[in-house]
């Protein structure tokens, strides 16, 4: 039943009507546009099912930051090394093990003798604590609230006492108004992540539209999904309004999902901090609060990171650029040349769900 | 990665269940699902949380949405995808879109009032 379902989803037929509208309405608009999505999971689709050869010309669909790994900043990497050699046992999803810190990744750490682990699950680097009891078992946590909500429910449960969160957890709302108020950015409207909708509800997104008078619609993640999602919003330039919409009703709602919200609230708070190569954003990053600062990494050690030149390569990496929507990846030098998925140098490179590694597993530029 | 397919739960033990995904069986926790979720049901699957019970007919609803799409009958589409039109001339959505009946606005979960006040879950509450 769900392969069903799954397959009319990608009905080729019903891709191209769509398309067909796409072009009457890009027709009607008259003049380029840009879109821009936050989902690596939507790149991801847009890339694998060609669907920007579907797209009429002048119109763009760019990631922004949508790759939690890829704005994971440096020194939270350094700070995850360093804990490492300090002796406990990191756990981190598969995707963090590569990036690189200022002075190293979490492989090099692990190649040099440290325990690093790689998780598919919170609750997997619970397991690792309650199997180790020795030791100090760190989980290093990243991601948006898709997976912040998961760490939460993990501390809220009562882990062992051997078990600590070293979180990187991002919070995508405040990045997409940074990223609305880059002077470079020229973004015409923002296909809204359905996973993370799916946590924080569509009707987060109100003010937002208001504030900033773009249009955003909350697609999914199968072809028709993401195309679904580019039509409306075209829809909406059309008429010239700034309107909200939810393209993803089997998953979205306007609330979202409370229970997940009340346990993520409940363990985590906002601050301050840096997303690689973008800014640094207000309120868009999650600590731990002090309610469960047992469970908290940073206020359980003393971490003393060493910090690295970096790689003098990552002066010449564009990053910051393509997740703030004003270049691709092919507009980098590195491209596929000193920078590629098994010697990444920026972080897009590194994650499965960052723009150049999608686009260098898809052949360069995606659209042919 | 989740890609909104249902997962069918094949047993619950406390917070863990296991679910058939693409005819593979995965272990999900099922602490911030929302709902009460039994063996038969499906759920949305990420990193090893569910953190949403799929009701069977929201993905044929769904598929509904877009065969009225495609017939151009758009304002029963509109309406059944939650559109608010949070127009800036108007200042708030027309309240025949926002009514809590309104169909795929959310499912079973679905409790906002007619005036549609969202939660907030954000910043506001956040720190």
């Amino acid at each position: 039943m769900a392969t069903d379902a799954t397959l009319q989803f990608r009905d080729p037929d019903a891709a191209r009507e769509i398309a067909d509208r796409i072009d009457a309405l890009m027709a009607d608009v008259g003049e380029p546009v840009n879109l821009m999505h936050v989902c690596g999971s939507h790149e991801q689709a847009i890339a694998k099912f060609g669907l920007r050869s579907m797209l009429p010309e002048g119109l763009a669909v760019r990631m922004g930051p949508g790759c939690p790994v890829c704005v994971t900043n440096m020194p939270e990497v350094d700070e995850a090394v360093a804990l490492a050699e300090d002796g406990a046992i990191v756990a981190t999803y598969g995707d963090m093990y590569r990036v690189p810190g200022t002075a190293g990744s979490l492989a090099d750490a692990s190649a040099a003798g440290a325990d690093v682990e790689i998780v598919y699950s919170a609750s997997e680097a619970v397991e690792l604590a309650e199997e180790n009891p020795g030791r100090e078992v760190v989980f290093f946590a990243t991601g948006f609230e898709t997976t912040a909500a998961p760490t939460a429910a993990i501390l809220a449960a009562g882990p062992p006492g051997n078990f600590s969160v070293l979180s990187a957890h991002k919070y995508v709302p405040p990045a997409m108004e940074v990223v609305a108020e880059l002077p470079d950015t020229d973004v015409d409207g923002f296909l809204a992540a359905g996973h993370a909708a799916t946590i924080t509800g569509y009707g987060l997104f109100e003010a937002f539209v208001e504030e900033y008078e773009i249009p955003v619609v909350v697609g999914g993640f199968e072809p028709l999904d993401v195309l679904l999602g580019i039509e409306r919003l075209l829809e909406h330039i059309d008429d010239g309004r700034a309107g909200l919409e939810n393209a993803y009703p089997r998953c979205v709602s306007e609330e979202g999902n409370t229970a997940a919200l009340e346990t993520m609230w409940e363990v985590f708070e906002t601050t301050s901090g840096e997303w690689r190569g973008i800014a640094n954003i207000p309120d868009a990053n999650l600590a731990v609060r002090e309610e469960y600062a047992a469970y908290d990494a940073r206020e359980r050690f003393e971490i003393d990171p060493d910090v690295g030149a970096a790689d003098p390569l990552t002066e010449r990496c564009i990053c910051g650029d393509i997740m703030a929507g004003t270049a691709d990846p092919d507009e980098c030098e590195l491209f596929g040349e000193e920078c590629t998925p098994r010697n990444p140098v920026g972080a897009c490179m590194v994650s499965s769900e960052g723009t150049c590694k999608i686009w260098l597993e898809y052949g360069g530029r995606p659209d042919l | 990665m989740c890609l909104g397919i249902p997962g069918e739960i094949l047993e619950i033990d406390g917070h863990e269940a296991r679910a058939e995904f693409w005819n593979v069986e995965k272990t999900v926790r099922l602490d911030i699902v929302g709902d009460a979720v039994e063996v038969g049901d499906y759920v949305l699957n990420h990193a090893g949380f569910a953190i949403r019970k799929i009701p069977d007919e929201e993905v044929a609803e769904t598929i509904e949405i877009y065969e009225a799409f495609l017939e151009g009958d758009e304002e029963e589409a509109l309406e059944e995808i939650g559109a608010t039109d949070a127009t800036l001339e108007f200042g708030s959505r027309p309240a025949a879109v926002a009514e809590p009946g309104s169909v795929g606005a959310g499912g079973p979960d679905d409790g906002v009032g007619p005036d549609g006040t969202p939660v907030d879950g954000g910043s506001d509450d956040g720190d």
